[in-house]
């Protein structure tokens, strides 16, 4: 009746001690008085990566994990400890250590436990496929496919003096236990496969990267041949960036192109809406809601439900169904992003973005997929109106200080515009601003949006979750671009 | 098992390494029977364990109590020079043969590669010193709690410019773990990491401003005191205060010592074996060539008593060894693996796995207000943000927070600018390193004053 649930729960707790009911008596062990919520998180992971270099199958490794994070929450209040094995053994300690919270340091009132209600197994419809993404093609297709990449890639141009392929798939399931009545579980495939490219000429050398996945089996990657377009983009980004000359210095116009340059509301405004940051009144958006932070243009969104998307979530790691979440409307701030201890103490919906690295991190809110929706230009209106500036098409990563408000982004493609053209590329450079600055200074909005190829890995304290980003063209009137040529 | 015995878990750890050892030589010998009949070539197994926990207090009051216990067994395995690759977190004996299995499954479908396997037996480390490495601080959560909350309140109560926290933290870990091969060798590292930071917010019409400041060492005993540590948190914070805008264009920039040690990382991956083969750095074939200033010297240190990164041994049982990487301004040595070694046809230099205590040896520092003096107008760099350094060609872009330095002074605190070269001239350009190097991190240097960089500000 419920197949996601049946096979998340028989992957964590089969061949243990344990089974649902032990484990529920065992979390209300978890409720001291003064504890207000119990909660069991167990997760079994496995991971295949092959690489390849040279045009050899250089290693392989393979590597499974599992354990249970275990969560006391009271008030403000969380302690959490964890078991690297998922027994009855393992369990015991892990729980006695996480309800230590109560009697540690400062006053806490007390208060009555409430009344728990009765745990059910909740159902859903997937979002992906529940196949498991290691088991699901061969180890002779999988090493076929990685030298199928690296020959396209060295067939293009005789430049091309080194290809790496690499191609990782992780089957990872989840079961999440709470005292306010949650019983949840999840099976997330994930496939990631990455194309390097290193292109010489005259003693210059240069490298280009590509790759996509999603939440998919590895097959995926050779449907309309999607593997040998990540060589084709990797070589051209090799080979344009041979004849990239040093990039400009100081504030100029920016036009950023589709899909993966999303990285910027990534950095300068979905970082600052997580719902921690806002409760603290760490972040520069905090207490900002309904006011305009971005050009009237400008509507961002979080959304787990797309289908098969890296970021993609049918439930959080705290077992809220994962949802679309509007951040930014028309350029005026409407939501936060929630996991159920932000949203609790920030008396708001929880938006079902509590998520974790692993069993052995605590959840907290993050990003799923995140993305403008698209405005009303034409992309070549928009790189024509540009007298003089940047054309930035693709980014190697970025970082915001989400109490100033101040992020970067590295481009990993860009061209020098004048007169409405590209006309020669540029090297890589940092681009920094000031978030809801940067959003305000948006002053055209591409009708072509695209998400990125599903490559993206975001770090925040510590901890690294797979995300997704997109925009469409976007024109920034003014943004600081820091290359070494002065203007 | 009580709550109060998880208190001190990083005790138990430290002071015997229980049955790693046993579990490492048994993996190695089951691998060496079941590799008999197929040609394996060689093995190696790494195990380490740790545990700790970390305390985070805000606004005075505790916020989490995290405890962590992590194991993680890796298995290789050599056959017909061909590599194989399998880890667990499960160190029982059935998830450790499944472990094992899936690593010779591996090796099955890999293509032989003549560089693969270990390092040479006769390089296996033979002297282990003691390092000092490890000592528990063996303090109860209620203690850890109440020095967290000191260190949080001597920032908050510093200035009432202080208009907000971001929490204070302590965390105490400890951890040891086993390398062992088939030449036979089979050694044991341990050692404990404790810390304490904070961080915490300011405010002007420019908006908010966040800045932290830690402390960390091996021993309880060498950490600056937990009140320190909030104080130093907050002058960073209101140095932020105020801020303006400088001119676009070259100038000198300093590199704090914190931001410093960063950029000479940035060196010696530069300088890596794995980088090296793959034709992916700027500084290939720069053996035996200029790279600093003849003033300047990079040493590396594995042996130091209670060192951040010292360790007797690498990642493949090499013994570690003080040497130069660069003497006098020229690489005198790469940094290599086995096999990173081999592919350039060279012997490893028992960095498989990093470097163990790196040190910048100027022949003169000099004080804060002589390199003041020494740039005259530039900028003081004391935060980086983003991942703008291009190891392939060695360029350099990156966002900065910091300072305005006119007449040889600070003359106003900045953000939101860039700062741009190639670190094959950044590194030529060192015109003076500051006497402000602190011994407890892994790369030690002063603060770096480079000659000339292009800033890109909104001016």
């Amino acid at each position: 009746m419920n197949e996601m649930y049946d096979t998340a729960k028989d992957t964590c707790l089969g061949g243990t001690d344990l089974d649902i009911s032990e484990c529920e008596s065992m979390m209300l062990g978890l409720m001291a008085p003064k504890v207000d919520v119990g909660e069991l998180f167990f997760q079994r992971e496995r991971r295949l990566s092959w690489s390849l270099e040279d045009g050899k199958v250089k290693e392989g490794s393979f590597g499974v994990s599992g354990g249970v994070g275990v969560r006391a929450m009271s008030g403000e209040k969380t302690g959490f400890a964890y078991a690297d094995d998922i027994s009855r053994d393992a369990l015991k300690p892990a729980i006695a250590a996480a309800r230590a919270i109560v009697k540690s340091g400062g006053s806490i009132e007390s208060h009555q436990s409430p009344a728990l209600p009765a745990l059910v197994a909740q159902s859903g419809d997937a979002i992906h496929v529940l196949d498991d993404p290691i088991l699901g093609m061969s180890t002779a297709a999988r090493i076929d496919m990685m030298q199928r990449v690296d020959a396209v890639a060295r067939s293009l141009d005789n430049r091309v003096s080194k290809v790496s392929v690499g191609l990782h798939a992780v089957h990872e399931a989840i079961l999440v236990m709470c005292t306010d009545g949650t019983l949840c579980g999840d099976v997330r495939p994930l496939i990631r496969m990455n194309v390097s490219v290193i292109a010489e000429e005259n003693g210059r050398r240069e490298r280009g990267s590509a790759g996509g996945g999603g939440r998919r089996q590895a097959t995926w990657l050779l449907e309309d041949e999607r593997c040998d377009d990540y060589a084709r983009e990797a070589v051209r980004l090799a080979l344009l960036n041979l004849d990239a000359v040093d990039a400009p210095a100081g504030a100029m116009q920016v036009v950023l192109g589709p899909g993966w340059p999303g990285v910027l509301l990534h950095e300068a405004v979905g970082h600052g809406l997580e719902g921690d940051f806002n409760r603290k009144g760490t972040s520069a958006f905090a207490g900002r809601m309904g006011t305009q932070v971005a050009s009237p243009l400008c509507t961002v969104v979080d959304d787990a439900t797309l289908e098969d998307r890296r970021g993609s979530l049918r439930i959080d790691d705290e077992g809220t169904p994962g949802q679309r979440t509007v951040l930014i409307e028309d350029g005026v701030l409407s939501g936060y992003m929630t996991d159920k201890l932000n949203a609790k103490l920030m008396q708001s919906e929880c938006t079902g973005n509590g998520r974790r690295e692993s069993y052995a991190h605590l959840p907290m809110p993050r990003m799923t997929n995140t993305f403008m929706l698209p405005g009303p230009h034409d992309p070549e209106e928009i790189l024509a109106s540009v007298k003089r500036g940047l054309f930035a098409a693709s980014f190697g990563g970025g970082q915001v200080d989400i109490t100033s408000g101040q992020f970067v982004f590295s481009t990993t493609e860009a061209w020098l515009v004048e007169d409405g053209r590209c006309v020669r590329p540029v090297k890589g450079a940092t681009l920094i601003g000031m978030g809801a600055e940067v959003m305000q200074r948006v002053s055209m909005v591409g009708n072509d949006l695209e998400l990125d190829t599903g490559v993206g890995v975001c770090g925040k304290d510590g901890q690294s979750v797979p995300v997704g980003v997109g925009q469409p063209t976007l024109k920034v009137d003014e943004i600081i671009v820091g290359g070494t040529s002065s203007a | 098992m009580s709550t109060d015995s998880l208190y001190d878990l990083t005790a138990p750890l430290c002071e015997q390494d229980g049955d790693l050892p046993e579990i490492a030589s048994r993996l190695i010998e089951k691998a060496r029977k079941k590799g008999r009949k197929i040609g394996i070539d060689a093995a190696e197994v790494g195990i380490s364990q740790g545990a700790g926990y970390t305390v985070t207090v805000r606004l005075g009051d505790v916020e989490t109590t995290e405890f962590h216990q992590d194991v993680s067994c890796g298995i290789t395995v050599y056959v017909n020079q061909c590599k194989g690759s399998a880890n667990t977190s499960d160190l029982s004996i059935a998830a450790l043969d499944e472990a094992l299995d899936a690593a010779f499954d591996i090796a099955r479908f890999a293509q032989p590669d003549s560089c693969h396997g270990l390092a040479d037996a006769s390089l296996m480390a033979t002297h282990m010193p003691n390092l000092d490495l490890s000592s528990p601080w063996g303090m109860a959560l209620d203690q850890a709690a109440e020095m967290a909350l000191a260190c949080e309140d001597a920032g908050r109560g510093f200035d009432v410019r202080i208009v907000n926290s971001e929490g204070a933290s302590l965390s105490s870990y400890g951890g040891r773990g086993v390398y062992a091969n088939t030449h036979g060798f089979l050694g044991r590292h341990n050692g404990t990491t404790h810390s304490i930071g904070c961080s915490l917010l300011s405010e002007d019409v420019r908006g908010k401003h966040r800045d932290y400041w830690y402390t960390a060492a091996r021993r309880a005993d060498a950490l600056d005191p937990a009140v320190s540590v909030g104080q130093r948190a907050a002058e960073r914070c209101l140095a932020r205060l105020g801020g303006e805008t400088p001119p676009t264009g070259a100038c000198p920039v300093l590199f704090e010592s914190e931001v410093a040690s960063g950029l000479l990382g940035s060196l010696t991956s530069a300088l890596s074996g794995g980088l090296l083969y793959r034709h992916e750095s700027f500084l290939e074939g720069a053996l035996g060539t200029r790279v600093m200033p003849a003033w300047l010297s990079v040493l590396e240190r594995p042996h130091l008593k209670g060192g951040a990164a010292s360790a007797s041994f690498d990642g493949e049982g090499v013994q570690t060894q003080s040497k130069s990487i660069i003497d006098a301004g020229e690489v005198v040595s790469y940094l290599l693996s086995s096999y990173s070694a081999r592919r350039l046809s060279m012997e490893t230099t028992g960095n498989a796995g990093g470097v163990h205590n790196l040190i910048l040896e100027p022949h003169t520092t000099k004080t804060r207000r002589e390199l003041l003096q020494e740039m005259g107008r530039g900028l003081i760099v004391r935060e980086l943000m983003g991942q703008g350094v291009n190891l392939v060609n060695g360029d350099y872009s990156r966002g900065v927070s910091g300072f305005w330095v006119e007449n040889g002074d600070i003359a106003y605190p900045v953000a939101e600018v860039t700062i741009a070269g190639n670190l094959r001239d950044m590194f030529l350009g060192i015109v003076g390193v500051g006497d402000d190097l602190d011994p407890r991190r892994r790369v030690r240097t002063g603060s770096i004053l480079i000659d000339s960089m292009v800033l890109a500000t909104p001016a």
